[in-house]
């Protein structure tokens, strides 16, 4: 549903990147889990992000199991499930965030948590809550059926993940199931930051590219503005995590607009 | 269609692949991998050969009367896994899997481990075939299970000792997954159990079958009938599985696992996950888990560290909904009794996880009588478990007490 030829009105997340594209050359996909280091801290951090740079806002649900995080965001969600997270937060967090920013904020779950809150009534909440869909990176669009047609229902985005290793129909599949973007995975790997993005990610989003894809985004492993440059030269959008978790980690909210504000330099076009 | 020739991807609405995208295009090699290798000739004669001059297959069954007569008079025959090198039903599974990485060209392997008994015999498969390992362990196994660690390092493995979690087997299993993503493209993931995304709940299945095919075949020969109940123990499910199957569709013999309720399944500490779980979907598969109410999973309990584990394959969550197994939990304390009340009316030690399935058949055996023939799975021997045993019995002397 992200293809070129589709005619449909673009979701806040598409319609987010497009513009980001069109004024900065590209956008700025910032992740934070809810929950670190306590609620309300990951709230205001959140917002600082929005305020600082940040396109679209990724936060991400602590998972008791994040078999994709390496380990900058697993300490992070850790703390929050020990200081008593729960989905409640979530959509109280995400409400008071959508408050104030004027950006689209998706939520990043691995599905159980979804799948035990109950599918439509996570997806009703998150409407609720003024979120904009979910990235959902233990899903695969063969088992993702029924989620699709809830966030259908609602006009959610729904974004799947291609991978260097995919192999051609499994990214048509991809690009058909998503809705906001694709999520390219720039490396076979987990959640971290590399001193190298892999030059896979390039030619995984010339092939999600070729193959009709309209909106992109790259992560893993992205965790400077030259990195954030790179990416956009080919992707519409760069996605940073654990170099925002870490900054929040060690220097709290100055720390992470910092970071922010650094990453958003490395946008192309700068008015 | 008969219950054995169920496949995956699904077993009824369990299994499937819940697993990020980078892994998918492994699991579809493999799963191709092994569709052609079940039915090669050349393969299972490789495998046939391995188990005959290197595991030690066929593995006898014992009747045991003086146990027995503790289990109500009824007739109990241990199927003895044990006696396999290695010294558990582990070795089948890892040896049909070593010898499709072989074919897949993949020269490293990596396993996780509870009790160490899957690491061991990955870390012996690696050894015999001269191939890389990284077995991860929870740092409480590894401190629990030191012997077996000592064990996997002579082998030539690498053990990695998981700090974050649980620090148990789920956290073992999220580590392997993560190196798995991460080396997919020269690595096998080792998978020790039932569980997983598939293929590995149908291929585990079906490389530890042989189990229940040679039990149902000696049963026959020994007794001229089949047994009225089989028993094992079940963590993640792959001995259970094992000598369930041949007998999945003999109406006749009723199917029992025994899973741990470590201090009891009305406590927060227990691994009782068919008992108390409730469906959802851990570790790339849609089965009964431990969770909460949103979705977290939940820290499990055993004194048995291969049964710590708070989910199950997805075939024995069907067989349970289906009511063609049952599954009851035996607490820590009747396990360790039912393991020296082995030790001292038989001489056979067993593994604590395997005593859960013992102290299961001594209540199965009071239920039904001296009429009745119970036939178990030794699924594993107790060397491994001396330092939790001696401990839980007082056996080791103080230093300066002799």
């Amino acid at each position: 549903m992200t293809s070129r030829d589709d005619s449909a009105q673009a979701s806040p997340v598409e319609s987010a990147l497009d513009q980001a594209v069109r004024v900065h050359g590209g956008a700025l996909v910032g992740y934070l889990p809810f929950g670190f280091p306590s609620l309300d801290a990951s709230v205001e951090a959140a917002v600082a992000l929005a305020k600082n740079g940040v396109d679209v806002l990724e936060l991400g649900l602590p998972y008791s199991d994040p078999v994709m995080d390496g380990a900058v965001i697993q300490r992070a969600t850790t703390v929050a499930l020990a200081n008593g997270f729960s989905i409640a937060d979530a959509f109280s967090a995400m409400k008071e965030i959508t408050a104030e920013i004027s950006i689209p904020a998706l939520i990043m779950t691995y599905w159980n948590p979804v799948l035990a809150y109950g599918v439509e009534r996570f997806a009703d909440d998150l409407v609720a809550s003024g979120g904009a869909g979910l990235i959902t990176p233990d899903l695969i669009p063969d088992e993702g059926s029924n989620w699709i047609d809830v966030a259908t229902a609602r006009d959610l985005d729904h974004v799947f993940l291609a991978a260097p290793s995919s192999t051609d129909s499994r990214l048509d599949q991809s690009i058909q199931a998503s809705r906001g973007f694709v999520y390219a995975v720039s490396t076979m790997g987990i959640t971290g930051t590399r001193s190298d993005v892999d030059s896979a990610a390039h030619s995984l989003v010339a092939r999600l590219r070729d193959r009709g894809a309209a909106h992109i985004g790259v992560g893993l492993g992205i965790s400077t503005a030259d990195q954030v440059r790179e990416v956009l030269s080919y992707a519409d959008g760069a996605i940073v995590g654990s170099a925002l978790v870490s900054a929040l980690e060690t220097g709290g909210i100055s720390a992470v607009t910092d970071k922010a504000l650094e990453l958003a330099s490395g946008k192309p076009i700068h008015a | 269609m008969l219950l054995r020739e169920q496949t995956g991807p699904y077993f009824g609405e369990f299994g499937g692949r819940f697993v990020p995208e980078s892994l998918i295009a492994a699991l579809d090699e493999l799963a191709s991998a092994y569709a052609l290798a079940k039915n090669d000739p050349t393969f299972t004669a490789e495998l046939a050969h391995l188990h005959a001059t290197y595991t030690g297959r066929p593995s006898i069954i014992t009747e045991v009367p003086r146990f027995g007569a503790h289990a109500g008079g009824a007739r109990v025959f241990l199927k003895r896994e044990d006696l396999n090198h290695t010294g558990s039903h582990k070795i089948n599974n890892v040896l049909g899997q070593a010898l499709l990485a072989r074919r897949l060209g993949k020269n490293r392997l990596i396993a996780e481990t509870g009790a160490g008994q899957h690491g061991v015999a990955t870390a012996t498969a690696a050894a015999l075939f001269g191939m890389e390992c990284v077995v991860y362990m929870g740092e409480v196994d590894t401190q629990r299970q030191a012997l077996n660690v000592a064990r996997m390092r002579l082998l030539g493995a690498e053990v990695v000792p998981v700090t974050h979690g649980s620090r148990t087997l789920k956290d073992a299993i999220n580590e392997a997954l993560r190196d798995w993503v991460t080396n997919v493209d020269h690595t096998h993931y080792l998978l020790g159990t039932v569980a997983g995304p598939h293929p590995f709940p149908e291929m585990v299945r079906d490389f530890h079958k042989i189990i229940g095919e040679e039990a149902r075949a000696q049963m026959l020969e020994t007794v001229g009938r089949l047994p009225d109940a089989v028993a094992a123990c079940v963590g993640g499910g792959s001995n259970a599985i094992g000598i369930f199957h041949a007998f999945l569709d003999d109406t006749s013999v009723d199917l029992i696992g025994f899973e741990a309720a470590g201090r009891g399944v009305d406590t927060p500490e227990h691994a009782a996950t068919l008992t108390r779980g409730r469906p959802g979907v851990l570790h790339g598969a849609r089965s009964y888990m431990l969770q909460d109410a949103d979705g977290q999973t939940m820290e499990s309990h055993s004194i048995s560290a291969g049964l710590d584990y708070p989910g199950v394959g997805p075939e024995h969550s069907w067989l349970k909904d289906l009511g063609r197994a049952q599954y009851r939990p035996i607490t820590d304390e009747a396990a360790m009794d039912a393991l020296r009340l082995l030790s001292r009316t038989e001489g056979i030690i067993p593994a604590i996880e395997t005593a859960h399935a013992l102290a299961g058949v001594l209540e199965l055996g009071r239920e039904r009588g001296p009429e009745s023939i119970i036939l178990v799975n030794l699924s594993g021997r107790g060397d491994k478990d001396m330092e939790t045993a001696g401990k839980y019995f007082g056996l080791i002397d103080a230093p300066g007490n002799e």
